[in-house]
């Protein structure tokens, strides 16, 4: 069976169309949540991108007119990896979409593409994506809640591993919405601040909007980062909370591990969910500590990018590997005084300490968790 | 070694009609989508009262589960759930698009909210079955049998689970269609992309 790395990353949001930008921003604790109006005139903290910087990024690749927000960040994100990767697309090359809700937006009576009634299908979605560049096989649309984006990653991790593909390109993106904010806020889900996860006190999500994009392959590069293993197991216990044993994350993880042939004391880094909801925040203490996994370094990034949903997993997996490469540990913004009944290590200040391996969980609404487990390449 | 896989048991609802293994056990002559789901969930003699807080696409993939796992013992097994579809939850997504539209007339419920995702439907099968596995929701054009068969035999040769349930589930405007099967070592049907293409056609 074939190794698999990452080789190739971007991140477009709030804080820059870059993975580097993404990273240097964290490193200086610049958060992208600020102060936003809603159309009925409320205020929430979002973070999201600007639509005319989008656009004037676009301009040089194609017709702003043709394609939806979403597309458009997506379309700039692949082509980044692959005027990066220099990859020529072949029959051995999958495309992973992940996304929570896709061109939700184009359901609203106010969006410019609510004529075109296929828009707002997820296949289609992929198919614009998939034609823009030319690949050869059809998109494989991963819709799996919360975790999509790092689930993507173990799917690719598969697929790459058997042989299938050669590699495979995942994109996840998802936009701040209508239908999300209202969403949210009728499960009183939403905090009034910006987001403080694992903190006394929080008071619930921000919700964010961001584009991730990673190259998955069996051919690493000396930027590469491998992925040791994956496991992704449902709770089986409610469809909208977290089981409170943490039984599927517990699950999840030891099942990366396993796959992986590492003890939980190889872990340096956790990159957690850390929603900064009562409930999740909880469970994920409750699952580190049945891991024995309470001592290892641990942050939320929900603070700087807020929940970018289906983008959340890949998003904080690049940071991961950014911070794996510079040797960093990014602070858990948001972060004052512990506010779950285990004592997990939360990063607190931006330390400086050699990391090798770091692991990043997810977990979502349908009791879906997933963990994937990735090391340093030392040659 | 590679493990040798079979699809052990295999379903369809559609056209108001379910077959087993090729065999057709129930039809019905009900217009409405929801009626015909009422029809089956009393036919299958299920008592499970959170079935009548589900949206169409998780009441038809927790039927359709029903019926492949009746007579398998899912206690001693680990399970896996990959389930596919064309149309997501948009059937649910209209209609909560619907109670936000008007500022006026504007009530989003977290109840239909929730239902919202695909994968909700998996949610509610794993809690019934007590399935605490490896599943993933994907969406394509149609069912694509590629994918599911790649897909499947690689979470059994890398030991992620012991069977998958699988298949493909939509609901879009009034129309409904389901196609599910068990990948497991029994069973004679083998494993192949070629089998889960024929006996998604017939």
């Amino acid at each position: 069976m074939r190794k698999t790395f990452i080789t190739n990353h971007n991140i477009i949001s709030s804080l820059g169309f870059t993975s580097e930008e993404n990273f240097r921003k964290l490193a200086s604790e610049i958060s992208g949540i600020q102060e936003y109006k809603r159309n009925q005139g409320e205020s929430y903290y979002s973070s999201k991108v600007d639509k005319e910087k989008i656009d004037s990024a676009f301009l040089e690749i194609g017709n702003i007119e043709n394609y939806t927000t979403l597309e458009k960040m997506m379309l700039l994100s692949v082509t980044n990896i692959l005027n990066e990767s220099k990859l020529k697309i072949t029959k051995k090359t999958g495309l992973i979409i992940a996304t929570t809700k896709g061109n939700i937006d184009t359901l609203s009576p106010k969006s410019k593409f609510y004529s075109d009634k296929k828009r707002s299908y997820l296949p289609e979605l992929g198919r614009q994506i998939q034609n823009y560049f030319g690949f050869k096989n059809e998109a494989i649309v991963l819709s799996n809640a919360c975790v999509s984006g790092v689930l993507a990653v173990a799917v690719a991790q598969r697929f790459v591993k058997d042989g299938v593909y050669d590699e495979v390109i995942i994109v996840s993106g998802d936009l701040v919405s209508e239908f999300i904010l209202s969403g949210f806020t009728s499960f009183q889900a939403i905090s009034d601040l910006p987001c403080k996860p694992f903190s006394k006190n929080r008071a619930g999500i921000t919700i964010g909007e961001a584009v991730a994009s990673v190259l998955v392959t069996s051919k690493k590069n000396k930027y590469a980062i491998q992925i040791l293993g994956a496991g992704s197991c449902n709770d089986a216990n409610h469809i909208s909370g977290p089981s409170r044993t943490g039984e599927g994350l517990v699950l999840s993880v030891q099942s990366a591990l396993k796959e992986a042939e590492i003890e939980n004391s190889d872990i340096d880094y956790i990159s957690a969910h850390g929603t900064a909801t009562n409930y999740n925040d909880e469970m994920e203490a409750v699952a580190f500590e049945r891991l024995n996994m309470l001592e290892i370094p641990l942050n939320s990034l929900k603070g700087y990018f807020g929940h970018t949903l289906g983008t959340s997993g890949l998003l904080e997996t690049i940071i991961g590997i950014k911070s794996l490469q510079n040797n960093t540990l990014i602070s858990s913004k948001g972060f004052d005084e512990l506010g779950v009944s285990k004592s997990i290590n939360v990063i607190e200040t931006l330390v400086s300490k050699e990391l090798n391996v770091f692991l990043k969980t997810a977990s979502g609404f349908g009791g879906c968790n997933t963990a994937v487990v990735f090391k340093k390449i030392i040659d | 070694m590679l493990k040798k896989t079979h699809i052990q048991k295999y379903c369809s609802i559609k056209n108001n009609e379910i077959s087993v293994n090729g065999d057709l056990v129930f039809s019905a002559d009900t217009l409405e989508v929801k009626d015909f789901f009422k029809d089956v969930y009393q036919f299958l003699e299920i008592k499970y009262s959170k079935y009548f807080k589900m949206d169409l696409l998780s009441k038809l993939a927790f039927l359709s589960a029903e019926i492949i796992l009746n007579e398998v013992n899912t206690k001693e097994k680990n399970t896996a759930i990959i389930l596919s579809n064309n149309a997501s939850s948009l059937e649910t997504d209209r209609k909560y698009q619907n109670s936000i539209n008007d500022k006026d007339n504007y009530f989003p419920s977290p109840a239909v909210f929730v239902y919202t995702l695909p994968n909700i439907g998996i949610g509610e099968i794993s809690i019934r079955h007590q399935l605490k596995s490896e599943n993933g929701f994907f969406v394509f054009e149609k069912y694509n049998a590629n994918f599911h068969y790649n897909y499947e035999k690689s979470l059994l040769q890398n030991n992620k689970c012991e069977s998958v349930l699988a298949g493909w589930v939509n609901i879009d405007k009034n129309s409904y269609e389901a196609f599910l099967y068990l990948v497991s070592e029994k069973g004679i049907i083998e494993h192949t992309e070629q089998n889960l293409k024929q006996l998604y056609n017939t």
